[in-house]
């Protein structure tokens, strides 16, 4: 039986864990784009591995949401029992790592695109609000180059795709970047939290896994490691 | 400080489709519909007047969706909403970007308004998907600037085996190019009828350089476990759901199987209790005017 994850190439054997005693990984895998996270985590050391189901969770040393559809995640971690055993992980201190519908699922609310709370299954583990779509619909969505301290080698290129951002952060939340995209008619529309971290918990509304730039990844895992975020 | 930014890139175009992977997207005609599917955790809906069932019951020409009905759908639900243009109708696509929507389909399921020529869609901001019965087909309109693939199946039919055909046919003739060596390449492109750039690109990744979702005849939640297992990265479903006796039930259930293609125990499970299935049309009965995959060039 097939055990693709979906994009995978349909050619050749998958790509391999690589050898050696690197951090396990888990990549949430109920949608979204699971493959990037697989293969960028790979790439940085870690054992990667897709989760679907509450039993693998408990040889994790982290956890990465992927993006995708926050509601869809959300819902299939509720009906298939992930909620709850996640939700205790990540409260005794597994790292973790968010991007775009994983930000939004760390999240304490999220906000839909009338301002209000969207009602949708989260898991509260980070002291953030999350606004959904806020930059605008696919159009809207686009490409720019963050500056973020600690993270060296210059600007990071960053892809925002239909992408929120956090609108509220709570006093043991460190924002890590921002970005001030110009509206449609070119006009600065003010500072917006994309990237932020809470103990082990680390969220950005961008998707550095589309970019092959590994440092977001090389961070997180480093951070794995060595036992602190 | 304002930074610079890029809109409509390529990578930004592609990168929506990346996210839908291993997702539902569920045709629908009413904003109930579409919260209902959004409820049922679908990753997209498709805005349209009519399912591809009712569009080869009706008759007629089939073309892009009332604006007023398309604001309607987008208003309701927080995930993406696609509609559908014309093949060659680019207007029609200039409007639906116009509206905000998130992704066109160019579909052979409506009209088509040119016999020769598919939309530039290069020039739009708006991200495409289109169908394909084969690779050529598939590279043909990823030339011509799709960010997604759909093997066509046979729309409103809910009959996968016309599905099954198609999305054996695409990743078959990926398979078979990985096989060829570089100079076997410039033939094999002008056999598929596709820049042999893009050949050469999808010999070396083993796979198309845009996600594969499949389409046209899925009705159970089997079906789309059956085409993930054959190597789509997700499902588009029609007229399978809303023809169905409980629509609820079954875009849940359908859903499900595609997050689980892999465990029979799951899709068991999820299969139990769903009510009627949409009738379905056998492909022999169905006269060759009436299909709808040949459409497009």
């Amino acid at each position: 039986m097939s055990h693709r994850v979906p994009g995978e190439p349909l050619v050749g054997r998958r790509a391999a864990d690589p050898p050696g005693a690197g951090p396990v990984v888990g990549v949430l895998a109920l949608q979204g784009d699971v493959l990037e996270h697989l293969r960028i985590l790979r790439a940085v050391g870690a054992r990667a591995v897709a989760v679907k189901r509450p039993e693998e969770l408990g040889a994790l040393d982290g956890l990465v949401i992927p993006g995708g559809e926050s509601t869809t995640i959300g819902k299939l971690a509720e009906m298939y029992g992930l909620m709850h055993p996640l939700r205790g992980l990540l409260a005794d201190g597994l790292p973790a790592f968010g991007t775009c519908a994983g930000a939004i699922l760390l999240g304490r609310v999220a906000l839909g695109n009338d301002g209000q709370p969207s009602g949708q299954p989260l898991l509260g583990v980070m002291d953030t609000v999350v606004r959904r779509n806020a930059f605008g619909r696919q159009v809207d969505s686009f490409e720019a180059d963050l500056d973020i301290p600690g993270v060296d080698g210059g600007p990071l290129h960053a892809v925002f795709i239909r992408a929120p951002w956090i609108e509220e952060t709570g006093p043991d939340v460190e924002v890590l970047a921002t970005v001030d995209p110009p509206d449609r008619e070119g006009r600065p529309t003010g500072d917006k939290v994309v990237l932020a971290r809470q103990g082990r918990i680390l969220a950005s509304a961008f998707h550095p896994e589309l970019t092959g730039d590994d440092r977001l990844h090389r961070l997180f895992v480093e951070a794995i490691i060595e036992g602190e975020v | 400080m304002t930074e610079q930014t890029q809109v409509g890139t390529a990578r930004v175009k592609r990168g929506l489709a990346e996210m839908l992977k291993g997702g539902v997207i569920m045709d629908v005609v009413t904003p109930d519909q579409a919260k209902m599917a959004e409820e049922a955790g679908a990753v997209a809906v498709m805005a349209l007047e009519r399912v591809p069932a009712d569009i080869r019951r009706d008759g007629g020409v089939a073309r892009m969706s009332d604006p007023d009905m398309i604001d309607g759908i987008v208003a309701a639900v927080s995930i993406p909403v696609m509609a559908k243009a014309r093949i060659g109708h680019f207007a029609e696509a200039q409007v639906l970007q116009a509206l905000g929507v998130d992704y066109v389909d160019e579909s052979e399921v409506l009209t088509p308004a040119d016999e020769a020529h598919h939309i530039d869609k290069h020039a739009f901001t708006v991200p495409f998907v289109c169908g394909a019965t084969n690779l050529g087909e598939a590279l043909r309109r990823i030339s011509e600037g799709a960010a997604m693939v759909r093997s066509k199946g046979e729309a409103g039919t809910g009959n996968v085996v016309e599905a099954v055909r198609h999305m054996r046919a695409i990743t078959g003739g990926i398979r078979r190019l990985a096989t060829l060596g570089g100079d076997e390449l410039y033939a094999e492109a002008k056999e598929l009828r596709a820049p042999v750039d893009l050949v050469r690109e999808v010999a070396a990744a083993g796979r198309l350089p845009v996600v594969l979702f499949t389409a046209g005849g899925i009705a159970t939640p089997a079906d789309a476990a059956l085409m993930m297992q054959l190597g789509a990265d997700g499902v588009f479903v029609g007229s399978g759901v809303f023809k169905s006796g409980d629509p609820a039930k079954r875009a849940r259930a359908i859903v499900e199987a595609t997050t689980y293609f892999n465990d029979p125990d799951v899709v068991a499970k999820v299969s139990r209790g769903l009510g009627e299935a949409m009738v379905g049309i056998n492909l022999d009965t169905l006269d060759p005017s009436q299909r709808l995959a040949t459409r497009g060039w």
